[in-house]
């Protein structure tokens, strides 16, 4: 019998074009994510060497980061400039590279636009055991499907574009088992949160994390997306989740996923993914979802993780001189003082959205709580940015739209949005935000915008009270 | 990229842990269709604070800049190294950096050095008054105060940094190994290739 394998070494091994004595190896990279912001020096690049992109059929362009939020096309269709000059030029960039390059290209106005790690899964580009990369740190998105998905740089894109490979050194590989079962008002967000409060924003630094555990196996794929996604916020190259019936029953009939014989095919080979029986890991960290409340950050790094319950810490209360440092600092700019109760920090706005968490169920979960309320008189800035045109659609089918519009929120076209401050939609110096993004560094929703992280049921209470809330006050 | 196996001149105290790429460099910044320019933008949140190393002409112009655990966390944006580059640094030494960024700091010829906390710590109470120099050749970086720290490089990374290796040139010559593999690869799983949109 083989040596039995992890899930990440036999996606690792499927891959390897050619390896060098010291180990690097020359990884092939089955489907490539391009949008806006990371990719027009590489084009660039391209266009200077005389090079061609050599597989532009396993590549899938879309504007994302910088689009406005606001509605596209005017009364007669035809669409509406964008004000910002250097948007414009970063956008109209990818629209002339794509074509240039003979590369597929989802425009702004297309009902199948939408933030890149939303697109891929929803379109059936994104499939398991395949290798994803996108010059986005967040492309760890696309591991919640089984996929080796990690986000790269601009000279990557270019070295990808001109060579559909990768010269990659094998990370290490951890375990996050998470068992037991959820306690109400606890979601995949939830638990992402406490498990980089636990590891830390360091914590999976050089590894590649599976996700396992009957937490995991029983979360829907949108779910698993959530949590991978945010495998960068502690310090993992990716995060996986082995692909199971759950998954191969979200991508059945996707428009780019395989289909008739091939689906077949596809299937059976995924199931010869998952991690083998006897196969070890170089790091296995166990977390009891008894542990998991509903989640929010303090502080200026994701690993500022407190259960809602929580209070405001005292720096010095850390063990390490420099958190105690960091959180004086953090503290310092979210305007907080130790001992506050999370509950009673006032928020003025509230951003339900970004890849972490704009999928049809976190959109369902968010007006579940919305239903028949409105947003509190302090809460100045509401806004619901679906992760897609599709999403959207769906969402206005299910008729959740009027529940969101009518609790006092805006209902926006899909884009990255208020998630890092880049387009129109910003929070505010000063001001704080319950957000269901992934980051609450210093400046990431506008330069001196205070960032609560929180799943979208507790950004949806946040609103109702306008406060920090236990979502399960509110439930029904 | 351009080769590179000393560098030698003061360093930024920075010191703090989780620098992130979004202090390296704020989103606002990254509209820009070119490499250069991002100088101005740097570190602007820490610029921000009276008194900052930063602006510090005592730091004025410094190749080094020495950090805490896990710089240049966050978002993978090669523009904070682009935007470090602009401003004149040619290497950071901490103890530990984000895999996205050390791979980013490398591929613009920005060396990215790990050193335990306790060489950090000293190398911090030497910047303030003194030159640190960094060899690549010996993987060494030293005070004038006889201080001497190694540090680990992969040997690829190394010869690559030393000789300014063209890497997109390099895998070119393994096209033939490429098409074999993407031949292997319509063979075996030919359900792979995406259907268009
Ligand atoms: S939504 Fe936020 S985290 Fe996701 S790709 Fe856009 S900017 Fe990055």
């Amino acid at each position: 019998m083989s040596t039995p394998q992890t899930l990440y070494e036999k996606i690792w091994n499927a891959h390897v074009v050619e390896q060098r004595d010291d180990g690097t190896c020359l990884i092939f990279i089955d489907r490539h994510l391009v949008h806006e912001v990371t990719s027009p020096q590489a084009f660039e690049g391209l266009r200077a060497a005389g090079r061609r992109v050599r597989r532009p059929d396993l590549t899938l362009a879309v504007p994302d980061h910088n689009l406005p939020t606001t509605a596209r096309l005017d009364q007669n269709g035809q669409p509406i400039p964008i004000a910002d000059p250097e948007s414009a030029q970063q956008l109209e960039a990818l629209e002339r590279n794509a074509p240039e390059f003979g590369i597929d290209y989802i425009n702004a106005s297309d009902a199948k636009q939408g933030i890149v790690h939303v697109v891929g899964p929803e379109q059936g580009f994104s499939l398991p055991g395949t290798t994803i990369v996108c010059g986005d740190s967040h492309t760890a998105c696309h591991g919640g499907l089984g996929a080796l998905a990690f986000g790269i740089g601009t000279s990557e894109v270019e070295h990808v574009l001109a060579t559909q490979t990768l010269q990659l050194t094998r990370s290490k590989s951890m375990e996050v088992r998470v068992e037991g079962e959820l306690l109400p008002g606890v979601s995949a967000k939830d638990v992402v949160l406490h498990i980089t409060g636990v590891l830390g924003a360091a914590g999976g630094s050089g590894h590649v994390i599976e996700y396992t555990g009957s937490v995991i196996r029983a979360l829907s794929v949108e779910g698993r997306l959530t949590i991978s996604n945010m495998a960068i916020e502690h310090g993992a190259r990716a995060g996986l989740v082995a692909p199971d019936d759950t998954t191969f029953a979200y991508i059945k009939g996707r428009p780019m996923a395989p289909a008739g014989a091939d689906w077949d095919a596809a299937v059976a080979y995924w199931r010869t993914l998952a991690t083998d029986a006897g196969a070890t890991y170089d790091k296995v960290v166990s977390i009891d979802a008894a542990d998991i409340a509903p989640s929010v950050t303090w502080g200026t790094s994701p690993e500022d993780v407190l259960p809602i319950t929580g209070i405001v810490p005292e720096p010095s209360a850390f063990a390490d001189p420099s958190k105690q440092e960091a959180a004086r600092k953090s503290l310092d700019y979210m305007g907080l003082t130790p001992g506050t109760r999370m509950t009673d920090i006032e928020v003025q706005n509230i951003f339900i959205g970004s890849c972490t968490n704009s999928r049809i169920e976190d959109l369902r979960a968010a007006a579940e709580i919305l239903k028949g309320r409105k947003k509190a008189a302090n809460v100045k800035w509401a806004i619901v940015v679906p992760g897609s045109g599709l999403v959207k659609q769906q969402a206005e089918d299910e008729g959740l739209d009027r529940i969101f519009t009518g609790a006092g929120f805006e209902w926006r076209e899909p884009g990255c949005s208020a998630c890092l401050g880049m387009n129109p939609d910003k929070v505010p110096a000063g001001e704080r935000c319950a957000s269901t993004s992934n980051r609450n560094f210093v400046g990431r929703q506008g330069p001196g915008a205070r960032t609560h992280l929180v799943s979208p049921a507790m950004a949806a209470a946040a609103a109702v009270t306008g406060r920090l809330t236990d979502v399960r006050e509110l439930a029904s | 990229m351009k080769a590179i196996s000393r560098v030698e001149g003061r360093a930024y105290p920075v010191g703090l842990k989780n620098i992130d790429t979004d202090v390296i460099i704020p989103a606002v910044w990254l509209k820009t269709i070119s490499r250069v320019g991002l100088g101005k933008g740097a570190f602007e949140s820490l610029r921000a604070v009276p008194g900052n190393v930063f602006d510090d002409p005592e730091y004025a112009g410094a190749p080094i800049l020495i950090a805490g655990d896990n710089f240049g966390c966050g978002s993978s944006r090669e523009h904070a190294a682009w935007a470090m580059a602009d401003m004149g640094i040619s290497a950071v030494i901490a103890p530990s950096f984000s895999d996205i960024f050390s791979g980013n700091a490398f591929k613009n010829g920005l060396l990215a050095i790990v050193l335990p906390q306790a060489a950090i710590d000293r190398l911090m109470e030497v910047a303030r008054t003194d030159d640190i120099h960094i060899d690549l050749e010996t993987q060494t970086v030293t005070t004038p105060f006889q201080d001497r720290f190694e540090f680990e490089i992969d040997p690829f990374r190394k010869h690559c940094l030393i000789n300014g290796v063209d890497e997109i040139g390099l895998t070119l010559k393994s096209s033939d190994a490429i098409s074999a593999y993407e031949a292997k690869l319509s063979a075996d799983r030919p359900w792979l290739a995406p259907n268009q949109v």
